[in-house]
């Protein structure tokens, strides 16, 4: 009876390595890698083309010293804060109401939810039509007869965010509604029962006890949220192309425009730094959040 | 002849070790059970056996080979599984055929092997039906058909009769039992219920903490478990444990609470200890006597009855015996009043005397 | 004890609250539904009448003209060979990404899901994390990396590109299908003999149907709305019809036909909207599926 020596650790579940391979390697390559050269080379003197001639935070200083960068930067905060608290509380709202066992719930979902299956592109172009002042809605209400009314958004410097705030909401809300009612579906049923036999109102019993249980779908959503606000562009590109001017200008418009129409290299990779910055200001808390509290078995 | 032999075997996941040197011969034909609360590693060392986990350290060998680093399909073994494991788009035939198709075993054959089986299972009306459509008894038959089909002398079954509602597995119980009379093949048994185990164990390895605690015969078990632990997991309701000093020398005894077990007729383990010394004494409700034959007994008292569980046969009394709980069995037929004071007694034979400290058998 | 006397149920004809909930509902139902409307209504129109009239007052004599030149002759500023090569483009960019991101995904969920080895979570973690990572971080590497394998700018390139970016959510998605299917299913096909391949093939795959359905309706719109990695990889005959809608409706010569961009936007939203009014169930569960916990 002969003692067997353990086989050689690396060739055992060979297959389960082999169709692992893409996903480590997209991990290695593109999400470290690649993430790893543009922080690097953001640091760099690269124009036209990245070179490695590193000059500190020379192209940080230049950036924010843009105001094109800055202005970005502004618009995605006012849209970041307007969003999210919009879409969270709509859309929980309407979830709620949906929670209610009305009549049409199918209905009703299928038409909150429809926008988020478009394109940023379709949505932008959508709204810009309707928000148009000379033929959109504004026209059309003073065709009715009410000459001084007003919705021209879009055509102002100081407004046009809130017209892609408009379009972001409609897209966006439908998506947020559907997770939360499916965070609301897993409540448990016996809540709502002892809820009901302690006498306690049912908006109370959202606000102290279901709103605090559904923490989890929260965050979940509000991380989700925030990581597609960042990245708004396709939106902007349809819908403002970044105008009037310079007034609706984004931080990921500015890195395209940079990298590919500009020829800015390294403007554009500290832009993006900086994009990924601050997603891990999001990010991390999250993370601690999520997994930090659970050791290890 | 040993069927399968298990040396040294550890196995650790990062620092924690589920299972520690682990040693066990099975012999074959023999009906082992492991047995365990949740978490003590029978399932692991049973999935080990079966090659579905890796090994730390040590061997495994089954009928003379060694596996260890075997695949689970060139073990020689069958196995059945808790949640039945039955794949759902095949039919029952398909199930059952389905490990012989990838041995590449001959058509003929198979029909021949899927039809004995079918007949001993009496599941030969089932062949063509999806497991969606069988009932939790049929298919944790088919689920033992699948064993069976690959003609191996070594059966491993992981729970099988969890998922089953208490009369079912009462059936399957007799009838697993009765497959191993007719097969006589090894069969390795986890379960964490003991009546299971006491009715179909040749032997019974109790583990804890990844570790085998005793493995002996349901009646030895039974009748002189090594340690409380053990004396306390088998048997339901379970064993009356009293604290108290134990005095030992010429004439060995009991103090609990100003009572006197006399110990003159124990039989201590060959190590009978001296001086004073803090013990538990163990009990089970079914050696207590009650009433006349009470004070027959080496030890007798009166208690007060507290609670009273009548369960058809038997009428389970709580009482306190000096101030400690005290359970004991009545004849269900005998009627017992809250507040009646019953004269109870037992032999010091059927007791067990466990040290304070290490819980060990004396 | 006293009887009380038997009521009747009382019958609410009218609940307030109920009452509320339905206006609020209908109400937000009309914001949700208004700019479907205005598209379909303006892109039924002619010009004349879309100059002249409210957006939202319906097509006096419908035309569907502006639907053939959107999709047939409408120029992207350099072609007027209307919205039908991006449709084609869009096709042959959707369908290799759609089959190879989810071949690709749905066994390495299954590997993940059951034959885990050291190593795998640690992937797999960064992997989900990384699909937070904003894309302009990894545009230019990528740039350089599909120029170097000679793809840059062409359908393989792109194709590739939402290979990638696919890959964690669908990974996600199918690990934690896997993982919701019995071990002990897996443990008995082992027994029974079954290799890896063999366990994917004929025990995993035919239980999981919706899983792929999900995860086809997630690439599908996902990948048809795409706009960023279309308008950098694809090259600009290779243009996705996002990317040619947008050049078709911004091009900022001649005179705006907002019904035939009305139009064309309509045709650019159709794949994902009759896929959306065709799955429903499975489209929530596919947007869900990025919420639920790994």
């Amino acid at each position: 009876m002969a003692h067997q020596a353990r086989p050689n650790p690396y060739f055992r579940n060979l297959n389960a390595k082999v169709a692992a391979t893409p996903m480590i390697l997209t991990t290695l390559i593109v999400f470290v890698g690649c993430s790893v050269w543009t922080v690097l080379y953001s640091f760099s003197a690269s124009r036209a083309l990245p070179v490695n001639e590193f000059v500190g935070f020379a192209q940080y200083d230049r950036l924010f010293n843009t105001s094109r960068w800055t202005k970005s930067v502004g618009n995605i905060a006012v849209y970041g804060i307007f969003s999210l608290v919009f879409s969270l509380v709509v859309g929980f709202i309407l979830a709620a109401f949906m929670d209610q066992k009305i009549r049409f719930e199918n209905t009703f979902r299928t038409i909150f939810l429809y926008p988020f299956a478009l394109s940023f592109i379709v949505t932008g172009l959508v709204w810009q039509w309707i928000l148009n002042p000379t033929l959109g809605l504004q026209k059309a209400v003073r065709d009715l007869g009410w000459e001084s009314f007003t919705f021209d958004l879009i055509a102002h410097r100081d407004t046009v965010i809130y017209a892609l705030l408009i379009a972001g909401i409609w897209q966006g809300t439908g998506f947020v509604m559907a997770l939360m009612l499916a965070g609301l579906r897993g409540v448990d049923e016996d809540i709502w029962k002892a809820s009901r036999i302690d006498g306690i109102p049912k908006w109370k019993t959202y606000i102290f006890v279901v709103i605090p249980m559904m923490r989890g779908v929260f965050v979940t959503t509000l991380v989700i949220i925030a990581s597609g606000i960042v990245r708004l562009y396709d939106l902007v590109v349809a819908m403002t192309s970044g105008g009037p001017g310079i007034a609706s200008e984004v931080p990921a418009k500015y890195v395209y425009d940079f990298m590919f129409a500009r020829g800015n290299v390294g403007q554009a990779l500290a832009a993006s730094t900086v994009m990924l910055t601050t997603v891990l200001i999001i990010l991390i808390p999250w993370i601690y959040l999520e997994y930090g509290s659970k050791k290890p078995k | 002849m040993k069927s399968i032999e298990i040396k040294d075997l550890s196995l650790s996941f990062g620092d924690f070790k589920v299972l520690e040197k682990l040693n066990l011969d099975i012999y074959d034909g023999e009906f082992l059970v492991l047995l365990g609360a949740s978490g003590c590693g029978k399932s692991t060392l049973l999935n080990c056996v079966a090659g579905l986990l890796d090994i730390s350290d040590g061997q495994i060998f089954i009928k003379g080979k060694n596996v260890t680093w075997k695949e689970p399909k060139d073990r020689d073994i069958g196995m059945v599984f808790q949640s039945y494991a039955l794949y759902p788009q095949m039919s029952v035939r398909g199930n059952l055929s389905f490990g012989l198709k990838n041995a590449r075993i001959p058509k003929p054959e198979i029909e021949k092997r899927v039809a004995r089986a079918a007949e001993i299972l009496q599941i030969e009306s089932l062949l063509h039906r999806k497991p969606a459509e069988l009932s939790g008894g049929q298919r944790q038959r088919v689920a033992i058909g699948r064993a069976l089909v690959r003609e191996v002398d070594v059966f491993l079954f992981d729970e099988p009769l969890s998922n089953l509602d208490a009369k079912l597995r009462a059936e399957l119980r007799v009838e697993i039992k009765r497959l191993h009379q007719k097969l006589n093949n090894t069969m390795i048994y986890v379960t964490h219920d003991q009546i299971e185990a006491l009715t179909l164990a040749d032997r019974i390895a109790i583990m804890r903490g990844g570790k085998v605690q005793q493995l002996d015969t349901p009646q030895v078990i039974y009748n002189h478990p090594v340690n409380k632990y053990v004396a306390a997991f088998i048997g339901s309701p379970g064993m009356n444990f009293l604290t108290g000093r134990l005095v030992a020398g010429e004439k060995p005894g009991f103090n609990f609470n100003g009572l006197d077990v006399d110990l003159s007729r124990y039989a201590f383990n060959d190590t009978t200890p001296s001086g004073e010394s803090e013990a538990w004494l163990g009990i089970r409700p079914e050696h207590i006597h009650v009433g006349p034959e009470a004070v027959k007994k080496a030890f007798s008292h009166t208690v007060e009855v507290e609670v009273v569980e009548p369960m058809g046969s038997d009428t389970l009394v709580w009482s306190k015996l000096a101030d400690q709980e005290f359970r004991f069995r009545m004849d269900g037929q005998l009627s017992v009043k809250v507040g009646e004071e019953l004269m109870i007694g037992f032999d010091p034979v059927s007791a067990s005397l466990f040290d304070s400290k290490t819980e060990i058998r004396l | 004890m006293s009887i009380e006397p038997i009521g009747t149920r009382p019958r609410r004809t009218f609940d307030p609250t109920r009452m509320m909930i339905y206006l609020v509902l209908a109400v937000a139902a009309i914001y949700y539904l208004l700019p479907l409307y205005v598209m379909i209504v303006t892109s039924l129109k002619g010009m004349p009448e879309v100059r002249l009239g409210n957006i939202f007052s319906p097509p006096v004599e419908i035309t569907f003209e502006p639907w053939a030149k959107a999709w047939d002759t409408a120029c992207t500023g350099l072609y007027c060979e209307g919205l039908k090569v991006g449709f084609w483009n869009s096709m042959q960019i959707l369908i290799p990404s759609v089959v190879i991101s989810i071949a690709i995904a749905s066994v390495n969920g299954y590997a993940l899901s059951f034959w885990r080895f050291r190593g795998a979570e640690v992937f797999f973690t960064i992997l989900i994390f990384g699909s937070f990572i904003p894309y302009q971080v990894m545009l230019y590497p990528l740039v350089i990396i599909t120029r170097e394998l000679g793809i840059f700018g062409s359908l393989t390139g792109v194709i590739f590109i939402h290979t990638i970016f696919g890959m964690p959510i669908l990974t996600l998605l199918f690990r934690n299908y896997f993982a919701s299917l019995p071990q002990e299913l897996f443990k008995a096909a082992r027994v029974d003999g079954a290799g890896f391949w063999g366990i994917f093939f004929k025990i995993m795959v035919p239980m999981s149907p919706p899983i792929f359905v999900v995860a086809i309706i997630l690439q599908v719109t996902g990948i048809w709305n795409d706009f960023l990695f279309g308008v950098i990889f694809a090259g600009t005959k290779n243009f996705p019809m996002t990317v040619q809608l947008n050049n078709i409706v911004n091009s900022s010569q001649g005179v705006k036909e907002y019904n035939v961009n009305m139009a064309a936007t309509i045709l650019t939203g159709a794949v994902p909207l009759a896929i959306y009014f065709l799955s429903g169930k499975y489209f929530v569960r596919g947007i869900a599926a990025g919420a639920v916990k790994g």
